[in-house]
């Protein structure tokens, strides 16, 4: 039992920002999972999904899908602050804290 | 060894994976728009990381072996049962405890997503959430048992347990035998978490 719960950050991000947005009543928790269930069978058509990247890829995924349809962040908007991020991570020294505007 | 990156390293920061980028976008907007606060977040990956365990089932279990009271209780309202010694929260509203008898092994899976009783277990293991235990739970409990390692006898039937954002299982794995002299906390030492799910059996102490 010494496997590390989340294998990378940004598992441990995505886990908790679905677990704050259904605490503050922004989705209920059937409805996450009818929505992460479908992204799940949608990405495990092509092939067999692992429980690691593949599976907190999908997580991501249906966090967008989610947003959207309950209109509080739009697929326009996330992509341009991604692009941001992507940007600030290129232009930023090594070591230094990324940040954006 | 071959060196890394101390003469070529890149001139900015690492990039993050495609996903980690868009989970940095989705944190700034909701942050933004006041949806979610980031010390939050950091307290829910602390409680999920390093405070939240099967430790929690593993002492539900014991109780259970030591204490026929509890053990009545817990198989008739788990959540009740679990939530006297503390075990409450997130994705532990509706825990409903299915026990291994010597007629019945039950085996838990998930084959929607991932639910899981969260305050008993803590967060699902890797294979949990694998297509691959998904898929095969249902289908072909006892290969999958084999795979990890666990023999059943023939004539014990194996029940899997779909658990749903609406109801999680616990399994109530049998006490082993030998261990009649053993307090709460030596029985739960024994209980692993795959014991929980029923992919493992509890064996007695050497």
């Amino acid at each position: 039992m010494t496997e590390p719960v989340f294998e990378a950050p940004w598992h441990a991000q995505a886990f908790a920002l679905a677990v704050s947005l259904e605490a503050r009543g922004a989705f209920t928790w059937p409805e996450w999972t009818r929505i992460f269930g479908g992204v799940l069978a949608e990405h495990g058509l092509s092939r067999e999904l692992d429980g690691g990247d593949d599976y907190f890829n999908a997580w991501v995924a249906a966090l967008e899908r989610i947003c959207a349809e309950k209109g509080i962040a739009g697929a326009e908007d996330l992509r341009a602050l991604r692009d941001a991020w992507e940007a600030a991570y290129l232009s930023t020294p090594h070591g230094a804290p990324v940040r954006i505007g | 060894m071959p060196h890394d990156h101390a003469d070529d390293a890149p001139p900015h920061s690492l990039l993050s994976p495609e996903p980690a980028l868009r989970v940095r976008a989705l944190e700034t907007l909701l942050t933004r728009k006041g949806l979610i606060d980031p010390a939050a977040l950091d307290e829910i990956i602390e409680t999920y990381a390093h405070k939240v365990g099967p430790r929690n089932g593993a002492a539900v279990v014991a109780r259970a072996w030591a204490d026929p009271e509890f053990r009545r209780r817990l198989l008739e309202d788990a959540t009740a049962a679990v939530a006297e010694m503390g075990f409450t929260g997130r994705q532990g509203e509706h825990v409903v405890a299915v026990e291994n008898t010597a007629e019945q092994h039950n085996m838990v899976v998930c084959t929607l997503c991932s639910c899981y009783p969260w305050p008993l277990l803590g967060i699902p293991p890797g294979w949990y959430k694998s297509d691959a235990y998904r898929a095969r739970a249902v289908r072909e409990p006892r290969k999958v048992l084999a795979e990890f390692g666990v023999t059943l006898p023939e004539g014990q039937r194996v029940r899997v347990w779909d658990s749903t954002a609406e109801v999680r299982y616990l399994v109530l794995p049998m006490r082993p035998v030998g261990t009649d002299g053993l307090d709460e906390s030596a029985l739960a030492a024994l209980v692993s978490r795959d014991a929980m799910i029923g992919t493992a059996l509890v064996e007695a102490p050497r």
